[in-house]
């Protein structure tokens, strides 16, 4: 257990160590759906959410799996516990407030076998973080995954309008502005720790 | 492609170039871009990969015609979880270093979406030989490709090459390229140099057509 206080953790997985930009973790939908601003939002919120979800999952089953001594069964069941407690989620979510069901939509189950779910569970449990730390850590993370997102459609949006050469076009010029938003973020790297 | 008749050794040389999976498919693009800072962490990574993708495009083609359609896609997420979790302990068992530089991106194979896909769109459809052969394509390429990578990260990064010094004392090194915004911009020049590549080529074979017809 470590004693880091939950504002630094949440600072740390939100910006400092930022998924995306840090980690390289949720490369794919951060290509994929970054270029318009609104479905960026979407995503980025359906993310979050899926990341708490799955944060409270890998704890419990790390609570169990430790008590069992099966740590080697880590990997296939997170992944397992994972994507169908949030398909359970979605059905739950349809039921109850199909406002917010239409809202995330076809996301939420893009996102459960994103890396970025899975590198979390892996991130908490090697370092050993408490419930709570836990639950920081994975808002932080939802946090800076949709910054980064809408960061990225922001510029993308505005890079449409402009005159690309063709060779860059496309994914090289989506890597480019990557590269550039990660050394911004490297800014962050004194705040804290 | 399972209309036209290929041969095994075209499954395999499609990886490498035409189809390559990071630069062409642009698919597992998380440990592509999150391990290859030095060459050797790019080769590790890579043959890793290679693996989980021979075994499990072997065990998938196995059982191909025991696994029920509507939970294919579980199936293939659950033997894939198994070849990865014997990864990560067979690296851990060779080289703890190793093990701790890789971090939890070994464990993260699981996900990369390149071997999921492979299972799903072709492995799950052609015999285990063909399986085998594809497999190998796309893990071939997909290492060459993360060791370029590498390489490029390592040289100016760190100035040298598996380790050993490549430059004279006053060299600079470029240290943008070993921290993340460097492995976005080394991927992102690999691919302008393919795409530049792929561009020469393709006027080259509609020349070659125009002059055949005239």
């Amino acid at each position: 257990m470590t004693d880091a206080s939950l504002w630094s953790i949440f600072l740390n997985s939100a910006l400092i160590n930022n998924f995306v930009l840090a980690y390289f973790l949720g490369i794919c939908p951060f290509f994929g759906v970054s270029s318009k601003l609104d479905t960026a939002w979407r995503m980025g919120a359906a993310a979050s959410f899926v990341m708490l979800v799955a944060s409270t999952c890998a704890y419990g089953i790390n609570l169990v799996l430790n008590a069992v001594g099966a740590e080697y069964l880590r990997i296939i069941s997170y992944i397992l516990v994972i994507s169908s407690t949030v398909q359970l989620v979605e059905m739950l979510l349809k039921k109850l407030s199909p406002a917010t069901f239409r809202a995330m939509g076809i996301f939420l189950p893009l996102i459960t076998t994103n890396c970025a779910i899975l590198g979390l569970a892996l991130f908490q449990t090697n370092k050993g973080y408490g419930f709570v730390q836990c639950l920081f850590y994975a808002v932080g993370a939802g946090a800076g995954f949709a910054l980064a997102l809408v960061l990225m459609a922001g510029v993308r949006e505005k890079l449409d309008l402009s005159n690309v050469p063709q060779l860059v076009q496309g994914t090289a010029a989506a890597l480019i502005v990557a590269g550039i938003l990660s050394m911004g973020f490297m800014g962050f790297a004194g705040l804290g720790r | 492609m399972a209309i036209k008749q290929t041969t095994p050794t075209d499954e395999f040389v499609k990886g490498l170039w035409r189809d390559n999976p990071v630069f062409i498919q642009v698919l597992g693009m998380c440990p592509a871009l999150a391990v290859s800072n030095t060459a050797i962490n790019s080769l590790a990574m890579g043959l890793a990969t290679t693996f989980v993708l021979l075994m499990a495009g072997l065990s998938v083609s196995l059982l191909r015609n025991f696994i029920p359609k509507e939970a294919r896609i579980v199936s293939y997420i659950c033997i894939i979880a198994t070849f990865v979790t014997c990864v990560d302990y067979a690296i851990m068992a060779i080289s703890i270093e190793l093990h701790r530089a890789l971090g939890a991106f070994i464990a993260l194979i699981v996900v990369n979406c390149l071997i999921l896909g492979r299972a799903e769109a072709f492995a799950s459809k052609n015999n285990p030989g063909r399986a085998i052969m594809d497999a190998l394509g796309m893990g071939v390429g997909f290492t060459g490709a993360l060791f370029f990578i590498g390489v490029v990260r390592e040289i100016l990064g760190a100035g040298t090459l598996f380790g050993i010094e490549m430059f004279p004392d006053g060299y600079q090194t470029w240290t943008i390229m070993v921290l993340p915004s460097g492995g976005f911009l080394a991927m992102a020049g690999w691919l302008l140099l393919v795409n530049w590549i792929r561009q020469q080529q393709d006027e080259a074979e509609k020349r070659a057509a125009e002059e055949a017809t005239t």
